[in-house]
C-alpha cells in the first residue's frame, strides 16, 4: 500500500469511527463529542501555524472570537442567513490573520510569541470597549430560532453533531491534503530550517504569511461553528486561555499530526470530565498528568506512535 | 559566468567586507583561502543576499543578483550549501531530495540524475537526514541544491569534519562536478585539498581579496601560502 493510500485509509477510517460513534453514543457523550470535533478544529488550524511552521503564537483566540463574534453579530445585529455569516465570520477572521501575521511575522520566536499575545489582548479589550454590541464579559446567546439552516433545527443533539462532524471532516481532509501539498511540504521545510529554506529559492516569509492565514481562517470556523451550534458569543473565548488551550491540545496529541489535535482534545477533555468526578481538585489531576505525558511521551501522543511504531503517520 | 565586483557587506554597523572581487568560468574551481574570520563565509553569504550588499555587484551571466531578493538568487541559478550542511535533519534523504525539486518544479530525470552523482544516496531514500554519517549529509545538501539544476554552486567547507575516506569522496565529487561544466566557488580551509582541485585561488584577508594565484603557481611556490596562511 503506498504513503497516500495509508494516510487516505486512516483518515477516512477517522470519520467512519465518528459516524459510528454517533449511533452508539448516549446523548452526554455525543454532545461531547460534537464540542470536541469543533474545538478538534480549531486545534487543527493551531497546528498549521504551530506543528507544521514552527511558529508558536501565543495569540490565537483572537481569530477563534473573531469568527464567533463576526458570525454571532451577523446574526443578531445583521440579520443575516446561518450561511453568509458564517462566511462573514470566517472573513474576519481571516482578515485579523492577515493584518496580524503582517505585521506579527516581522519578529520570530520569542517575540513573536509576544507580538500576538499583545494582538489577542488588544482584540480582547477591543471585545469589551464595543460592549454596547458585544455584551462585553456576558456575552449573548444566539435565539434557537435564528439557528435553522435549510429547516433543520441546529439545537437538537443529533443534528449539531452532524453538523460538528461534516465541518470536522472538511477541515480534517482539506488540511490532511493540504499538509501533502507542495505548499505543506514547504512549510515543513520552513520549519526545520527556515535560512536554509530561502537558500533553496522558496519565498520564506510569503509561505508564513499564508499559514498564517489558513491556521486563523480555521480558527474562525472553529469559533463560528461554536457560535452556530452551541449558540452563546463571549467574551471569555478572546481570553489568554483560549490561545493556550489549542496550545495544549497540540503538544498533547502530537504537534505536526493530522490527527493529533483531535486526540489532544479529546484527551484533554475527557481527562478533565472525568477528574473532575472524582475531585474539586481536578485541575491538579490534570496538571499532573499533562506533566507525565509531557516528560513521558515529549512529541504528544501520535508523534511517539509515528516515533515508535508507524513511521508513515502523516 | 559569476563575476563579483568589488563587494562591502556590514552586520548591522559593524563593516565586514571591505571589497571582494572575483570572478569563476563554467568548469572551473575558484577557491577562496584565508585565515579564519578573513571573511570567505561572509563573501558566500553576501553573494546569496543573506548579508546586503552596500556597494559592489554581483553578476550572474550580466545579470545584477545584489538586488534580487534571498530566495530569488538561488532560482536564477547560484546553489549554495553551507557549513555544516544545514539539511532538514527530521526528512527522509527522499523528503530532502524533494523539497530541493519542488522550488524550480523539477522532474524525475533531475532527481535520477542527482542519483546518479550520489548513487550512495539511493541506498538511503527512506533514512533520516539526521542519521546519515557526516560525508553522506554533505553529499545530500550538495545533491538537493543541484535539484535547482544551478549554474553556480558555492561550497562551504564542504570537508570540515569527515575523516580521511570521505575527504577523498568528496574530493571527487567536487571534481566530478566541475565536468559537469558547474562553476564553482570553494572555501576549504585544508591547502592540501585545495591544491588538488582547484584551478584558481583568491586569498581574502580583513575583509578584503588580496591576491590570486593558480593552484599550479601556488605548487610550484608555495610563497603566497606562507604570507597569507602562515603554513
Amino acid at each position: 500500500m503506498t504513503l497516500n493510500a495509508k494516510s487516505a485509509t486512516l483518515h477516512l477510517s477517522v470519520l467512519a469511527a465518528l459516524v459510528a460513534l454517533f449511533f452508539v453514543l448516549p446523548p452526554y457523550h455525543s454532545g461531547n463529542l460534537a464540542r470536541i470535533m469543533v474545538l478538534a478544529i480549531y486545534a487543527m488550524g493551531y497546528n498549521i501555524l504551530f506543528g507544521y511552521t514552527g511558529l508558536l503564537s501565543l495569540g490565537h483566540a483572537m481569530f477563534f472570537a473573531a469568527g464567533m463574534y463576526g458570525f454571532g453579530l451577523s446574526v443578531n445585529l445583521g440579520g443575516l442567513p446561518l450561511p453568509l455569516a458564517f462566511l462573514t465570520g470566517m472573513a474576519c477572521a481571516a482578515a485579523l490573520a492577515a493584518v496580524t501575521g503582517f505585521l506579527a511575522l516581522r519578529t520570530s520566536g520569542v517575540a513573536f510569541m509576544i507580538v500576538t499575545l499583545m494582538f489577542a489582548q488588544t482584540a480582547y479589550l477591543v471585545v469589551l470597549y464595543f460592549g454596547t454590541y458585544t455584551r462585553g464579559d456576558e456575552g449573548f446567546v444566539i435565539q434557537s430560532a435564528d439557528r435553522m439552516i435549510m429547516g433543520v433545527d441546529l439545537t437538537s443533539e443529533g443534528a449539531r453533531y452532524v453538523a460538528a462532524l461534516l465541518l470536522f471532516s472538511a477541515c480534517f481532509l482539506t488540511l490532511a491534503r493540504i499538509i501533502r501539498s507542495r505548499f505543506g511540504r514547504t512549510l515543513v521545510a520552513i520549519r526545520e530550517n527556515e535560512e536554509r529554506a530561502r537558500m533553496l529559492g522558496y519565498d520564506t516569509g510569503a509561505h508564513k504569511l499564508k499559514a498564517m492565514i489558513l491556521s486563523g481562517l480555521i480558527a474562525g470556523v472553529a469559533g463560528a461553528a461554536y457560535a452556530m451550534l452551541f449558540g452563546y458569543v463571549g467574551a471569555t473565548f478572546a481570553t489568554v486561555q483560549y490561545s493556550i488551550f489549542p496550545l495544549l491540545w497540540v503538544l498533547l496529541g502530537g504537534a505536526g499530526t493530522t490527527i493529533g489535535p483531535l486526540l489532544g482534545v479529546f484527551f484533554m477533555f475527557y481527562l478533565i470530565d472525568f477528574s473532575s468526578s472524582l475531585t474539586t481538585a481536578y485541575m491538579l489531576v490534570a496538571g499532573v498528568v499533562l506533566v507525565l505525558l509531557t516528560m513521558f511521551a515529549p512529541q504528544g501522543l501520535m508523534g511517539e506512535m509515528r516515533k515508535r511504531v508507524f513511521a508513515w503517520l502523516p | 559566468m559569476l563575476e563579483v565586483k568589488n563587494i562591502h557587506a556590514a552586520y548591522g554597523d559593524a563593516i565586514t567586507l571591505h571589497g571582494v572581487s572575483f570572478d569563476v568560468q563554467p568548469s572551473e574551481i575558484l577557491c577562496l583561502l584565508g585565515r579564519n574570520g578573513a571573511g570567505k563565509t561572509t563573501t558566500l553569504k553576501t553573494v546569496m543576499g543573506i548579508l546586503p550588499v552596500t556597494s559592489g555587484s554581483v553578476t550572474l551571466e550580466g545579470e545584477e543578483m545584489s538586488s534580487l531578493p534571498p530566495h530569488e538568487i538561488p532560482r536564477r541559478g547560484i546553489g549554495y550549501i553551507p557549513q555544516g550542511r544545514r539539511l532538514f535533519p527530521e526528512l527522509t534523504v527522499n523528503q530532502n531530495i524533494e523539497i530541493g525539486l519542488m522550488t524550480r518544479g523539477m522532474g524525475k530525470d533531475t532527481k535520477e540524475w542527482v542519483l546518479e552523482l550520489f548513487p550512495r544516496l539511493r541506498e538511503r531514500l527512506k533514512q533520516t537526514a539526521g542519521t546519515l554519517s557526516g560525508g553522506e549529509q554533505q553529499m545530500l545538501a550538495t545533491a538537493r541544491a543541484l535539484c535547482l539544476r544551478p549554474k553556480v554552486l558555492l561550497l562551504d567547507e564542504p570537508t570540515e569534519g569527515l575523516q580521511p575516506s570521505m575527504i577523498a569522496l568528496i574530493r571527487d565529487v567536487i571534481l566530478k562536478m566541475k565536468n559537469e561544466g558547474f562553476a564553482i566557488v570553494l572555501v576549504e580551509q585544508k591547502v592540501d585539498a585545495v591544491l588538488q582541485v582547484a584551478d584558481r585561488v583568491v586569498f581574502i584577508e580583513n575583509g578584503r581579496s588580496v591576491d590570486r594565484a593558480t593552484a599550479a603557481d601556488l605548487k610550484r611556490d608555495p610563497q603566497m601560502l606562507t604570507q597569507y596562511l602562515g603554513v
